[in-house]
C-alpha cells in the first residue's frame, strides 16, 4: 500500500515543482554571417568531465517499483588523490581539456598546440591511459544532425593527437551533439561555449 | 493497513488526486473549418466512482486534435442516454452532424460497464454502439478506443487515438525516457538516467524501443522491451553509435556509426548481429528512416554541400537526392503508405515541419514555430507529431495534414523532446 502510495505521489511532486532553466526563444540562421561570431570563450575553464552516470528501466507490466538493474555502470570517480594526478594541476596544460571552434568549423585551431601536445605526451608516457574525445554542437537544429556534426569536431581532435604519435588503441572519438551544453543560453558567447570538443581521460 | 489510511500522506494523496487534471489540452484551429464534420458528445450519465476528466471529454478531445472534427456544445441541453430519448431536430438545429450518447454504470468488484451509441442526426439512425466492462483503470484506455470508433465511422479511416508515444523528458539533470498515451497522458517512465537519451523508436509490434544513451560516456544504441524493462546494446561500436531505425519486419534496424570513418549508415540485426554497411564515401549521413516496404531508406546528408534528405536503396547504390527547397533538410519520416515525407526545413532561422508529397515533389511547411524537431507519423497517417519550443522549455505537439490544426500535448511544467508515434 505505501509503495503504490508513494508511486501516485512522486510523479505529482515532480511534475509540481518542475524549475525550467529559461532559455530565451530568438533563434538565429546559421547562414547569415554570424561567422564572425565570437570564439573567445576561455580556454582556461577547468575539466568539465562526466559526472556519474547508469540508467535504470522499467517494465510498463506489474507496478513497475522494481526496475531491473541493468548493466549501465557505475563509473566512479576512482578517487585519484588531486595533489597527486598532474591532469588535475591547474598550473599544467594537462588540465585544459576543452578545443573550441568556430561557427560552422571543424578545424582545431592553432592556439590549441600546447594543450595539444602535453595530452599526447601523458599519453605516450602512459600507454596505458585512453582518451575519449567527445565532440559538443551548439542546440540549433536537429539532436542527431548535431550529432554528427560533433563527431566531426571529435574527430579533428583525435587526428590532431594521432599526428602527434598517440597509438589509436589510446584514442577514441564520440559525439555529445548537442546533449551537454556548457551554456544554455542562446547567445552567441553561448554557442561558442557550446562549440567544443572535450577530452575525457577513461579513468577518471 | 488501517494505520496507511490514516497516516497524512494518504490525505494528501488522496487530495491531490481528486483535482481535475490540470493539463488543459492546448487547440489551435487556422483557416476554415471547412469539411469538419460536426459531432455532439454527450456527458455520458456518470456513476459513483468515476474520475474526471470524463470519457467525452477525452474522447471529444481526441477528435478535436484531428483536425477533422469539430464538437458541438453539447451543455445545457437535454442529455439522453438512448436513441429513444433523443430529440434529432434539437441537435440539428445546434448544426450537428452526429451525436454520441451513453452510460456508465457501476458493477460489482469495482469495474465499470460503459455503454455508447453514436447516431446520425440527419438521418436519424445509429452507426454504432458498444459496451464495454472496464476495471478502474481503463478509462483513459476506454475513451480513447470510443474515439476510434467514432472516427473510423465518420471518416472511414482507422483511428489512432489508441496509440502511444514515447519521448524524453528532462528535468534539472535527470533524464526519463517515457511512454504515454497518444494525446499525452498517463505517461509511464522506462528508463531514467543521470545521461541524456535520444532517438527513441518504436519497433513495428510496439513492443520494444530502439534508443540512445550517452550514460557510458558515449552514445550507445540500446533496445529495450517494454514489459519487462530488460534491454540489450545493440550497437556499442567504437566511436558512436546513434539514430536506430527499425525496418518494417522488425527484424532489423538501420544505425549510424563513426566506427570506420565519418558517421554512416549500418544495417544490423535487432539482436546485435549481422552488421553490414550500407552508406560509403566520408560524407556525413546520418537520420536513416526504412520505407513502409523496407526497400529503401531516406536519410539526411551533407553529400551535397548542405544538409538534405536522400533516399537509397537497402541494398545499396547510388542516392537519390529528395528534398531541394532551402539550405536545411533533416530528420525525414514517412507516412505509413509511404507517399508522404515530412522532416524539418530551415527558412530564415526557423526550423519548421515541411510536408512533401513523394509523387510531385510539392512541399507545404505545416507549422509556425521556430524550433520544430523530430516529426513522427500517427499510425493511420493523418497527424505528424514534433517537438518544438514554447516560452523557453520543450513541448510536443501534434499537427494535421493540411496544417490548419495544432495540438500541444505537454502538460505544463516539464521540458519534453525526442518524440516518437508507436503503434
Amino acid at each position: 500500500m505505501k509503495k503504490l502510495l508513494w508511486l501516485t505521489l512522486i510523479p505529482l511532486v515532480l511534475s509540481g515543482c518542475g524549475t525550467t532553466s529559461g532559455t530565451p526563444a530568438a533563434v538565429e540562421d546559421r547562414t547569415s554571417g554570424s561567422s564572425g561570431a565570437t570564439t573567445g570563450a576561455s580556454t582556461a575553464t577547468a575539466s568539465s568531465t562526466t559526472t556519474g552516470s547508469g540508467a535504470e528501466t522499467t517494465g510498463l507490466q506489474g507496478a513497475g517499483v522494481s526496475g531491473s538493474a541493468l548493466d549501465g555502470k557505475a563509473l566512479d570517480g576512482s578517487g585519484g588523490s588531486f595533489s597527486g594526478d598532474a591532469r588535475k594541476n591547474p598550473a599544467s596544460p594537462l588540465s585544459k581539456r576543452s578545443i573550441f571552434f568556430d561557427y560552422d568549423s571543424f578545424v582545431v585551431k592553432d592556439e590549441y598546440r600546447s594543450v595539444l601536445e602535453a595530452h599526447a605526451g601523458y599519453l605516450l608516457a602512459k600507454r596505458d591511459a585512453k582518451v575519449i574525445v567527445q565532440g559538443n554542437t551548439d542546440e540549433r537544429g536537429s539532436r542527431e544532425y548535431n550529432l554528427a556534426l560533433g563527431q566531426k569536431r571529435a574527430e579533428a581532435v583525435r587526428k590532431a593527437l594521432a599526428v602527434l604519435g598517440v597509438g589509436d588503441a589510446q584514442l577514441e572519438a564520440v559525439s555529445f551533439g548537442e546533449e551537454k551544453l556548457r551554456n544554455e543560453a542562446e547567445t552567441d558567447d553561448a554557442h561558442a561555449e557550446n562549440r567544443r570538443a572535450d577530452v575525457v581521460y577513461a579513468d577518471e | 493497513m488501517m494505520r496507511t489510511l490514516y497516516s497524512p500522506l494518504f490525505w494528501l494523496v488522496a487530495c491531490l488526486v481528486s483535482l481535475p487534471a490540470q493539463a488543459a489540452m492546448e487547440i489551435q484551429v487556422f483557416g476554415g473549418a471547412a469539411n469538419k464534420i460536426a459531432v455532439a458528445m454527450v456527458p455520458f450519465q456518470t456513476a459513483v466512482g468515476q474520475p474526471a476528466p470524463a470519457l467525452t471529454q477525452i474522447a471529444g478531445d481526441d477528435l478535436a486534435r484531428s483536425g477533422q472534427f469539430k464538437l458541438v456544445d453539447a451543455s445545457g441541453a437535454e442529455q439522453p442516454i438512448d436513441p429513444s430519448q433523443v430529440h434529432y431536430n434539437v441537435w440539428r438545429a445546434k448544426g450537428a452532424d452526429a451525436m454520441v450518447v451513453g452510460q456508465v454504470i457501476a458493477l460489482p468488484g469495482g469495474r465499470f460497464d460503459v455503454r455508447f451509441r453514436l447516431l446520425d442526426v440527419v438521418k436519424q439512425t445509429q452507426l454504432a454502439g458498444f459496451s464495454y466492462n472496464i476495471a478502474s483503470g481503463q478509462w483513459r484506455a476506454t475513451a480513447h478506443q470510443i474515439a476510434d470508433v467514432i472516427y473510423e465511422k465518420l471518416t472511414g479511416e482507422k483511428g489512432a487515438f489508441g496509440s502511444r508515444i514515447a519521448y524524453v523528458q528532462k528535468q534539472g539533470r535527470r533524464y526519463e525516457l517515457r511512454v504515454a498515451d497518444a494525446d499525452g497522458q498517463n505517461p509511464r517512465t522506462v528508463v531514467r538516467s543521470n545521461e541524456s537519451v535520444i532517438s527513441p523508436s518504436f519497433s513495428p509490434d510496439g513492443r520494444r524501443l530502439a534508443y540512445v544513451s550517452f550514460e557510458d560516456k558515449k552514445p550507445v544504441v540500446y533496445v529495450q522491451s517494454l514489459a519487462d524493462g530488460s534491454r540489450r546494446k545493440v550497437a556499442a561500436f567504437k566511436g558512436s553509435n546513434s539514430a536506430p531505425a527499425w525496418s518494417p519486419d522488425g527484424a532489423r534496424l538501420a544505425v549510424v556509426l563513426t566506427r570506420d570513418e565519418a558517421s554512416q549508415i549500418y544495417l544490423i540485426n535487432a539482436d546485435g548481429s549481422g552488421l553490414t554497411r550500407l552508406t560509403q564515401g566520408g560524407n556525413l549521413d546520418t537520420e536513416p528512416v526504412f520505407s513502409p516496404d523496407g526497400q529503401h531508406l531516406y536519410f539526411s546528408s551533407d553529400r551535397g554541400g548542405s544538409p538534405q534528405v536522400y533516399r537509397v536503396s537497402v541494398n545499396g547504390g547510388e542516392a537519390k537526392r529528395i528534398t531541394f527547397d532551402g539550405g536545411y533538410n533533416v530528420s525525414p519520416a514517412l507516412s505509413p503508405d509511404g507517399k508522404l515525407l515530412a522532416y524539418i526545413s530551415r527558412d530564415g532561422g526557423r526550423f519548421r515541419v515541411a510536408l512533401q508529397d513523394l509523387s510531385n515533389g510539392q512541399t507545404r511547411v505545416l507549422t509556425d514555430s521556430a524550433r520544430d524537431e523530430s516529426p513522427s507519423f500517427s499510425p493511420n497517417g493523418q497527424s505528424v507529431l514534433y517537438a518544438t519550443v514554447q516560452g523557453g522549455r520543450g513541448v510536443l505537439g501534434t499537427v494535421s495534414l493540411d496544417g490548419r490544426t495544432r495540438a500541444r500535448l505537454s502538460e505544463s511544467g516539464i521540458d519534453a523532446r525526442e518524440p516518437d508515434w508507436g503503434p
